[in-house]
Protein backbone atom coordinates (compact mmCIF):
# COMPACT_ATOMS: atom_id res chain seq x y z
CA UNK A 1 0.00 0.00 0.00
CA UNK A 2 2.76 2.53 0.89
CA UNK A 3 3.55 4.18 -1.94
CA UNK A 4 7.23 4.07 -2.39
CA UNK A 5 8.74 6.29 -4.53
CA UNK A 6 12.33 5.04 -4.48
CA UNK A 7 10.96 1.08 -5.12
CA UNK A 8 8.51 2.41 -8.14
CA UNK A 9 11.28 4.13 -9.82
CA UNK A 10 14.01 0.80 -9.30
CA UNK A 11 10.69 -1.23 -11.00
CA UNK A 12 10.73 1.68 -13.54
CA UNK A 13 14.32 0.70 -14.42
CA UNK A 14 13.97 -2.48 -14.66
CA UNK A 15 11.79 -1.89 -17.14
CA UNK A 16 14.49 -0.32 -19.20
CA UNK A 17 11.98 1.59 -21.29
CA UNK A 18 13.49 5.04 -22.15
CA UNK A 19 10.87 8.66 -22.13
CA UNK A 20 9.40 8.61 -25.37
CA UNK A 21 8.59 4.17 -25.30
CA UNK A 22 7.15 5.16 -21.95
CA UNK A 23 4.69 7.53 -22.95
CA UNK A 24 4.16 5.36 -26.25
CA UNK A 25 3.36 2.82 -24.12
CA UNK A 26 0.70 5.60 -22.03
CA UNK A 27 -0.85 6.75 -24.58
CA UNK A 28 -1.46 2.89 -26.36
CA UNK A 29 -2.70 2.18 -23.06
CA UNK A 30 -4.91 5.15 -23.21
CA UNK A 31 -5.82 4.15 -26.71
CA UNK A 32 -7.25 0.84 -26.14
CA UNK A 33 -8.70 1.88 -23.13
CA UNK A 34 -10.99 4.22 -25.15
CA UNK A 35 -12.00 1.94 -27.37
CA UNK A 36 -12.50 -1.31 -25.50
CA UNK A 37 -15.05 1.70 -23.92
CA UNK A 38 -16.18 2.89 -27.14
CA UNK A 39 -17.05 -1.00 -28.43
CA UNK A 40 -18.71 -2.11 -25.18
CA UNK A 41 -20.54 1.37 -24.72
CA UNK A 42 -21.56 0.96 -28.72
CA UNK A 43 -22.97 -2.56 -28.31
CA UNK A 44 -25.36 -2.17 -25.30
CA UNK A 45 -28.40 -2.00 -26.35
CA UNK A 46 -27.79 -4.97 -28.56
CA UNK A 47 -26.56 -6.74 -25.52
CA UNK A 48 -29.75 -5.93 -23.45
CA UNK A 49 -32.53 -7.23 -26.24
CA UNK A 50 -30.00 -10.12 -26.17
CA UNK A 51 -30.01 -10.99 -22.90
CA UNK A 52 -33.52 -10.54 -22.52
CA UNK A 53 -35.05 -11.54 -25.20
CA UNK A 54 -32.71 -13.78 -26.53
CA UNK A 55 -31.08 -15.40 -23.32
CA UNK A 56 -33.57 -15.24 -21.25
CA UNK A 57 -36.42 -15.82 -23.46
CA UNK A 58 -38.76 -13.10 -22.88
CA UNK A 59 -41.25 -12.31 -25.18
CA UNK A 60 -41.79 -8.75 -26.39
CA UNK A 61 -44.95 -6.83 -25.42
CA UNK A 62 -43.95 -8.25 -21.63
CA UNK A 63 -43.85 -5.24 -18.87
CA UNK A 64 -41.65 -7.25 -17.19
CA UNK A 65 -39.23 -7.57 -19.91
CA UNK A 66 -39.55 -3.94 -21.25
CA UNK A 67 -38.57 -2.76 -17.38
CA UNK A 68 -35.61 -5.06 -17.41
CA UNK A 69 -34.30 -4.32 -20.84
CA UNK A 70 -34.49 -0.73 -19.91
CA UNK A 71 -32.55 -1.36 -16.89
CA UNK A 72 -30.01 -3.67 -18.57
CA UNK A 73 -29.48 -1.00 -21.09
CA UNK A 74 -29.43 2.07 -18.92
CA UNK A 75 -27.85 1.39 -16.17
CA UNK A 76 -24.20 0.62 -17.40
CA UNK A 77 -24.56 3.31 -20.11
CA UNK A 78 -24.94 5.85 -17.48
CA UNK A 79 -22.63 4.31 -15.38
CA UNK A 80 -20.25 4.55 -17.98
CA UNK A 81 -20.71 7.90 -19.31
CA UNK A 82 -20.08 8.86 -15.54
CA UNK A 83 -16.78 7.51 -15.56
CA UNK A 84 -15.51 9.47 -18.17
CA UNK A 85 -17.05 12.76 -17.89
CA UNK A 86 -16.86 12.54 -13.89
CA UNK A 87 -12.91 12.22 -14.72
CA UNK A 88 -12.42 14.60 -16.74
CA UNK A 89 -14.23 17.12 -14.62
CA UNK A 90 -12.25 15.84 -12.10
CA UNK A 91 -8.94 17.29 -14.30
CA UNK A 92 -10.63 20.36 -15.28
CA UNK A 93 -11.41 21.19 -11.95
CA UNK A 94 -7.66 20.76 -10.55
CA UNK A 95 -6.79 23.77 -12.77
CA UNK A 96 -9.15 25.86 -10.88
CA UNK A 97 -9.31 27.07 -6.66
CA UNK A 98 -11.67 29.50 -5.20
CA UNK A 99 -8.88 31.56 -4.47
CA UNK A 100 -7.82 32.16 -8.41
CA UNK A 101 -11.72 32.06 -9.00
CA UNK A 102 -11.98 34.85 -6.31
CA UNK A 103 -8.86 37.18 -7.57
CA UNK A 104 -10.41 36.99 -10.91
CA UNK A 105 -13.86 38.25 -9.93
CA UNK A 106 -12.59 41.02 -7.32
CA UNK A 107 -13.57 44.47 -8.48
CA UNK A 108 -15.80 43.29 -11.51
CA UNK A 109 -18.74 45.44 -11.95
CA UNK A 110 -22.14 44.35 -12.56
CA UNK A 111 -23.01 42.31 -15.93
CA UNK A 112 -19.48 41.34 -17.57
CA UNK A 113 -18.94 40.00 -13.52
CA UNK A 114 -22.03 38.36 -13.33
CA UNK A 115 -21.36 35.91 -16.73
CA UNK A 116 -17.51 35.24 -15.72
CA UNK A 117 -18.68 34.54 -12.13
CA UNK A 118 -21.40 31.92 -13.73
CA UNK A 119 -18.98 30.74 -16.18
CA UNK A 120 -16.25 30.01 -13.21
CA UNK A 121 -19.09 28.68 -11.28
CA UNK A 122 -19.22 26.18 -13.62
CA UNK A 123 -15.48 24.72 -13.54
CA UNK A 124 -14.19 25.84 -9.45
CA UNK A 125 -15.09 23.05 -7.66
CA UNK A 126 -17.36 23.59 -5.04
CA UNK A 127 -19.07 22.08 -1.94
CA UNK A 128 -22.06 23.60 -0.40
CA UNK A 129 -20.52 22.80 2.62
CA UNK A 130 -18.29 25.60 2.07
CA UNK A 131 -20.85 28.38 0.91
CA UNK A 132 -20.64 30.27 4.13
CA UNK A 133 -16.78 30.69 4.28
CA UNK A 134 -16.54 30.99 0.33
CA UNK A 135 -19.66 33.88 0.45
CA UNK A 136 -17.33 35.50 3.17
CA UNK A 137 -13.98 35.29 1.45
CA UNK A 138 -15.93 37.00 -1.79
CA UNK A 139 -17.94 39.81 -0.66
CA UNK A 140 -14.91 40.59 1.63
CA UNK A 141 -12.23 41.16 -0.78
CA UNK A 142 -14.46 43.19 -3.06
CA UNK A 143 -16.59 40.57 -5.26
CA UNK A 144 -19.88 42.30 -5.80
CA UNK A 145 -22.75 41.10 -4.29
CA UNK A 146 -24.38 40.47 -7.52
CA UNK A 147 -21.36 38.70 -8.99
CA UNK A 148 -21.16 36.06 -5.86
CA UNK A 149 -24.45 35.36 -6.09
CA UNK A 150 -24.52 34.46 -9.79
CA UNK A 151 -21.70 32.05 -8.80
CA UNK A 152 -23.18 30.73 -5.73
CA UNK A 153 -26.33 29.50 -8.53
CA UNK A 154 -24.27 28.51 -11.10
CA UNK A 155 -21.88 26.49 -8.72
CA UNK A 156 -24.53 23.70 -7.34
CA UNK A 157 -27.23 23.80 -10.25
CA UNK A 158 -25.18 23.27 -12.73
CA UNK A 159 -23.69 19.84 -11.91
CA UNK A 160 -21.68 17.01 -13.86
CA UNK A 161 -24.00 14.09 -12.42
CA UNK A 162 -27.01 15.68 -14.15
CA UNK A 163 -25.41 16.89 -16.93
CA UNK A 164 -24.06 13.21 -17.78
CA UNK A 165 -27.69 11.85 -16.74
CA UNK A 166 -29.14 14.22 -19.21
CA UNK A 167 -27.42 13.87 -22.08
CA UNK A 168 -27.09 9.52 -21.57
CA UNK A 169 -31.08 9.28 -20.88
CA UNK A 170 -32.38 12.66 -23.53
CA UNK A 171 -29.55 13.09 -25.35
CA UNK A 172 -27.24 15.91 -26.04
CA UNK A 173 -29.83 18.54 -26.90
CA UNK A 174 -31.67 18.75 -23.48
CA UNK A 175 -28.05 18.22 -22.11
CA UNK A 176 -27.28 21.72 -23.74
CA UNK A 177 -30.51 23.37 -22.89
CA UNK A 178 -29.97 22.49 -18.98
CA UNK A 179 -26.16 23.92 -19.74
CA UNK A 180 -27.52 27.36 -21.65
CA UNK A 181 -30.57 27.57 -19.38
CA UNK A 182 -29.00 27.11 -16.02
CA UNK A 183 -26.00 29.67 -17.00
CA UNK A 184 -28.36 32.65 -17.84
CA UNK A 185 -30.21 31.94 -14.64
CA UNK A 186 -27.61 32.65 -12.59
CA UNK A 187 -26.06 35.84 -14.79
CA UNK A 188 -29.76 36.94 -15.01
CA UNK A 189 -30.72 36.25 -11.37
CA UNK A 190 -27.26 37.47 -10.05
CA UNK A 191 -27.21 41.23 -11.82
CA UNK A 192 -31.05 41.40 -10.79
CA UNK A 193 -29.54 40.80 -6.87
CA UNK A 194 -26.74 43.03 -7.84
CA UNK A 195 -29.12 45.63 -9.03
CA UNK A 196 -31.71 46.12 -6.00
CA UNK A 197 -28.58 46.77 -3.89
CA UNK A 198 -29.49 44.29 -1.01
CA UNK A 199 -25.84 44.74 0.76
CA UNK A 200 -28.12 45.69 4.13
CA UNK A 201 -29.65 42.43 4.15
CA UNK A 202 -26.53 40.52 4.63
CA UNK A 203 -25.58 39.89 8.09
CA UNK A 204 -23.68 42.91 9.49
CA UNK A 205 -20.53 40.65 11.47
CA UNK A 206 -19.64 39.57 7.58
CA UNK A 207 -18.55 43.11 6.50
CA UNK A 208 -16.97 43.64 9.67
CA UNK A 209 -14.75 40.09 9.24
CA UNK A 210 -11.54 40.83 7.92
CA UNK A 211 -10.07 38.24 6.32
CA UNK A 212 -6.47 37.35 6.86
CA UNK A 213 -5.33 38.25 3.20
CA UNK A 214 -5.16 34.49 1.88
CA UNK A 215 -1.47 34.36 1.96
CA UNK A 216 -1.44 30.76 1.31
CA UNK A 217 1.35 28.41 0.55
CA UNK A 218 -0.85 25.28 -0.82
CA UNK A 219 -1.50 27.15 -4.25
CA UNK A 220 1.59 25.38 -6.43
CA UNK A 221 1.60 24.65 -9.81
CA UNK A 222 0.76 21.05 -9.99
CA UNK A 223 2.17 18.12 -12.62
CA UNK A 224 0.04 16.55 -14.89
CA UNK A 225 0.45 13.06 -12.99
CA UNK A 226 -0.94 15.29 -10.07
CA UNK A 227 -3.95 16.44 -12.91
CA UNK A 228 -4.83 13.38 -14.02
CA UNK A 229 -4.83 11.92 -10.26
CA UNK A 230 -7.17 14.98 -9.18
CA UNK A 231 -9.41 13.31 -11.80
CA UNK A 232 -9.34 9.65 -10.42
CA UNK A 233 -10.07 11.28 -6.79
CA UNK A 234 -13.15 12.78 -8.00
CA UNK A 235 -14.33 9.50 -9.81
CA UNK A 236 -13.65 7.56 -6.37
CA UNK A 237 -15.54 10.45 -4.86
CA UNK A 238 -18.47 11.29 -6.99
CA UNK A 239 -19.18 7.99 -8.95
CA UNK A 240 -18.29 6.04 -5.75
CA UNK A 241 -21.17 8.29 -3.96
CA UNK A 242 -23.75 8.75 -6.62
CA UNK A 243 -23.75 5.15 -8.04
CA UNK A 244 -26.34 3.49 -5.67
CA UNK A 245 -28.58 6.35 -6.36
CA UNK A 246 -28.27 6.30 -10.11
CA UNK A 247 -29.43 2.41 -10.29
CA UNK A 248 -32.19 2.89 -8.09
CA UNK A 249 -33.00 6.05 -9.95
CA UNK A 250 -33.13 3.66 -13.25
CA UNK A 251 -34.51 0.53 -11.72
CA UNK A 252 -37.82 3.00 -10.61
CA UNK A 253 -37.54 4.69 -13.98
CA UNK A 254 -37.35 0.97 -15.66
CA UNK A 255 -40.29 -0.22 -13.57
CA UNK A 256 -42.62 3.08 -14.82
CA UNK A 257 -41.34 2.38 -18.52
CA UNK A 258 -42.76 -1.25 -17.94
CA UNK A 259 -46.00 -0.53 -15.94
CA UNK A 260 -47.05 2.95 -16.22
CA UNK A 261 -49.81 3.27 -19.06
CA UNK A 262 -49.01 5.61 -22.14
CA UNK A 263 -50.52 8.80 -22.13
CA UNK A 264 -50.80 9.14 -18.42
CA UNK A 265 -48.97 11.68 -16.94
CA UNK A 266 -50.15 13.93 -20.07
CA UNK A 267 -52.86 15.16 -17.86
CA UNK A 268 -50.97 15.84 -14.53
CA UNK A 269 -47.08 16.89 -16.17
CA UNK A 270 -48.27 17.48 -20.03
CA UNK A 271 -47.97 20.83 -21.92
CA UNK A 272 -51.91 21.35 -20.98
CA UNK A 273 -51.78 21.41 -17.42
CA UNK A 274 -50.37 25.13 -17.02
CA UNK A 275 -50.42 24.58 -12.92
CA UNK A 276 -47.63 21.61 -13.45
CA UNK A 277 -44.72 24.20 -13.85
CA UNK A 278 -45.23 25.72 -10.49
CA UNK A 279 -46.12 22.99 -8.92
CA UNK A 280 -42.94 20.77 -10.37
CA UNK A 281 -40.16 23.96 -8.35
CA UNK A 282 -42.03 23.89 -5.58
CA UNK A 283 -41.85 20.30 -5.21
CA UNK A 284 -38.58 20.27 -5.88
CA UNK A 285 -36.80 22.43 -3.39
CA UNK A 286 -37.03 19.90 -0.55
CA UNK A 287 -35.61 17.70 -2.14
CA UNK A 288 -32.14 17.86 -2.45
CA UNK A 289 -28.51 16.55 -4.21
CA UNK A 290 -29.94 13.05 -5.50
CA UNK A 291 -30.45 14.28 -9.20
CA UNK A 292 -28.66 11.21 -9.73
CA UNK A 293 -31.94 9.34 -8.71
CA UNK A 294 -34.56 12.00 -9.29
CA UNK A 295 -33.78 12.26 -13.11
CA UNK A 296 -33.97 8.55 -14.81
CA UNK A 297 -37.31 9.28 -12.95
CA UNK A 298 -38.40 12.23 -14.32
CA UNK A 299 -36.89 10.77 -17.98
CA UNK A 300 -39.29 7.71 -17.77
CA UNK A 301 -42.09 10.01 -16.85
CA UNK A 302 -41.18 12.06 -19.70
CA UNK A 303 -41.62 9.26 -22.16
CA UNK A 304 -45.01 8.67 -20.51
CA UNK A 305 -46.37 12.22 -21.66
CA UNK A 306 -44.90 14.54 -19.19
CA UNK A 307 -43.54 17.96 -20.80
CA UNK A 308 -40.14 19.16 -20.93
CA UNK A 309 -40.26 22.41 -19.97
CA UNK A 310 -41.81 20.90 -16.74
CA UNK A 311 -39.30 18.54 -16.42
CA UNK A 312 -36.57 20.82 -17.20
CA UNK A 313 -38.62 23.38 -14.02
CA UNK A 314 -38.59 20.33 -12.12
CA UNK A 315 -34.41 19.29 -12.02
CA UNK A 316 -33.32 22.92 -11.55
CA UNK A 317 -35.33 23.08 -8.45
CA UNK A 318 -33.90 20.14 -7.32
CA UNK A 319 -30.85 20.92 -7.85
CA UNK A 320 -30.33 24.58 -7.78
CA UNK A 321 -32.28 25.63 -5.23
CA UNK A 322 -31.63 23.27 -2.17
CA UNK A 323 -33.01 23.45 1.65
CA UNK A 324 -29.84 22.64 2.99
CA UNK A 325 -28.03 25.38 1.26
CA UNK A 326 -30.57 27.73 2.33
CA UNK A 327 -30.36 27.00 5.55
CA UNK A 328 -26.56 27.53 5.99
CA UNK A 329 -26.69 30.72 3.75
CA UNK A 330 -29.29 31.58 6.77
CA UNK A 331 -25.94 32.82 8.73
CA UNK A 332 -25.05 35.24 6.79
CA UNK A 333 -27.79 36.43 5.21
CA UNK A 334 -31.22 37.92 6.30
CA UNK A 335 -34.59 36.51 5.71
CA UNK A 336 -35.42 39.44 2.93
CA UNK A 337 -32.19 38.34 0.49
CA UNK A 338 -33.24 34.50 1.42
CA UNK A 339 -36.46 34.94 0.12
CA UNK A 340 -35.39 37.45 -2.54
CA UNK A 341 -32.52 35.13 -3.68
CA UNK A 342 -34.91 32.03 -3.83
CA UNK A 343 -37.82 34.06 -5.67
CA UNK A 344 -35.55 35.73 -7.98
CA UNK A 345 -34.12 31.84 -8.98
CA UNK A 346 -37.12 30.46 -8.83
CA UNK A 347 -39.14 32.73 -11.49
CA UNK A 348 -35.88 32.33 -13.75
CA UNK A 349 -36.61 28.56 -13.34
CA UNK A 350 -40.40 29.08 -14.28
CA UNK A 351 -39.46 30.92 -17.28
CA UNK A 352 -37.04 28.60 -18.38
CA UNK A 353 -39.97 25.59 -17.70
CA UNK A 354 -42.74 27.84 -19.35
CA UNK A 355 -40.83 28.82 -22.09
CA UNK A 356 -39.76 25.11 -23.36
CA UNK A 357 -43.31 23.85 -23.06
CA UNK A 358 -44.32 26.43 -25.42
CA UNK A 359 -41.46 26.47 -27.73
CA UNK A 360 -40.88 22.79 -28.20
CA UNK B 1 2.63 20.54 17.42
CA UNK B 2 0.05 22.19 17.36
CA UNK B 3 -3.00 20.55 14.33
CA UNK B 4 -6.34 22.46 13.65
CA UNK B 5 -8.72 20.92 11.54
CA UNK B 6 -11.51 23.88 10.14
CA UNK B 7 -14.29 22.94 8.61
CA UNK B 8 -18.42 23.40 9.73
CA UNK B 9 -18.80 19.73 10.37
CA UNK B 10 -19.46 18.23 6.66
CA UNK B 11 -18.84 14.18 6.38
CA UNK B 12 -15.31 15.44 4.80
CA UNK B 13 -13.87 17.30 7.69
CA UNK B 14 -15.01 14.26 9.67
CA UNK B 15 -13.16 12.01 7.45
CA UNK B 16 -10.18 14.68 7.83
CA UNK B 17 -10.07 14.65 11.69
CA UNK B 18 -10.10 10.41 11.59
CA UNK B 19 -7.19 10.65 9.04
CA UNK B 20 -5.27 13.14 11.09
CA UNK B 21 -5.24 10.84 14.05
CA UNK B 22 -4.97 7.64 12.22
CA UNK B 23 -1.63 9.88 10.64
CA UNK B 24 -0.38 10.82 14.45
CA UNK B 25 -0.58 7.44 15.18
CA UNK B 26 1.33 5.71 12.69
CA UNK B 27 3.74 7.86 13.20
CA UNK B 28 3.72 7.40 16.73
CA UNK B 29 3.81 11.73 17.16
CA UNK B 30 2.04 13.53 20.14
CA UNK B 31 0.20 16.73 18.59
CA UNK B 32 -2.25 18.80 19.86
CA UNK B 33 -5.58 17.92 17.52
CA UNK B 34 -7.96 20.87 17.46
CA UNK B 35 -11.36 21.07 15.85
CA UNK B 36 -12.66 24.43 14.68
CA UNK B 37 -16.14 24.44 13.52
CA UNK B 38 -16.72 28.62 13.81
CA UNK B 39 -17.18 30.03 10.60
CA UNK B 40 -15.74 33.29 12.11
CA UNK B 41 -12.52 31.68 13.15
CA UNK B 42 -12.25 30.02 10.01
CA UNK B 43 -12.53 33.06 7.94
CA UNK B 44 -10.00 34.88 9.97
CA UNK B 45 -7.35 32.08 8.89
CA UNK B 46 -7.89 33.08 5.44
CA UNK B 47 -9.77 30.15 4.71
CA UNK B 48 -12.76 30.19 1.92
CA UNK B 49 -13.36 26.22 0.98
CA UNK B 50 -13.55 23.77 4.06
CA UNK B 51 -11.75 21.31 5.31
CA UNK B 52 -8.46 22.93 5.81
CA UNK B 53 -5.85 22.13 7.97
CA UNK B 54 -3.79 24.08 10.12
CA UNK B 55 -0.46 23.31 11.88
CA UNK B 56 1.67 25.29 14.30
CA UNK B 57 -0.77 28.60 12.72
CA UNK B 58 -0.06 27.68 9.38
CA UNK B 59 -2.42 26.69 7.01
CA UNK B 60 -1.11 23.91 4.94
CA UNK B 61 -4.06 22.39 3.11
CA UNK B 62 -7.37 23.62 2.14
CA UNK B 63 -10.75 22.75 0.58
CA UNK B 64 -9.20 18.92 -0.55
CA UNK B 65 -9.65 15.96 1.34
CA UNK B 66 -5.81 14.47 2.30
CA UNK B 67 -4.82 10.43 2.38
CA UNK B 68 -3.14 9.62 5.55
CA UNK B 69 0.04 9.42 3.14
CA UNK B 70 0.08 12.70 2.13
CA UNK B 71 -0.91 13.54 5.69
CA UNK B 72 2.52 11.58 7.48
CA UNK B 73 4.61 13.88 4.79
CA UNK B 74 3.15 16.97 6.11
CA UNK B 75 3.22 16.30 9.82
CA UNK B 76 6.99 14.88 9.06
CA UNK B 77 7.89 18.43 7.55
CA UNK B 78 6.37 20.29 10.10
Amino acid sequence: MSGDPQRASAAGKNVRLPAAGKWLLWLFIVLAAAAAWWLVYGNLERFANWLVYGALGMSAGNRLASALAFFVFEAPKVLMLLLVVVFGVGIVRSFFTPERTRRMLAGRRQTAGNVLASLLGVVTPFCSCSAVPLFIGFVTTGVPLGVTFSFLIAAPMINEVALVLLFGLFGWKVAGLYLGTGLVIAMVAGWVIGKLRLERWVEGWVYATAPASSAVGTEGRMSLAEHVSSGRDAVKDIVGRVWPYVLAGIAVGAGIHGYVPEQLMASIMGKGAWWSVPLAVVIGIPMYSNAAGIIPVVQALLEKGAALGTVLAFMMSVIGLSLPEVIILRKVLKMPLIATFVGVVGVGILVVGYLFNIVL
Amino acid sequence: MKIEVLGTGCPKCMSVEQNVKKALAELELQADVEKVTDIQQIIQKGVMSTPALVIDGKLVLQGKNPTVEQLKELFKGA
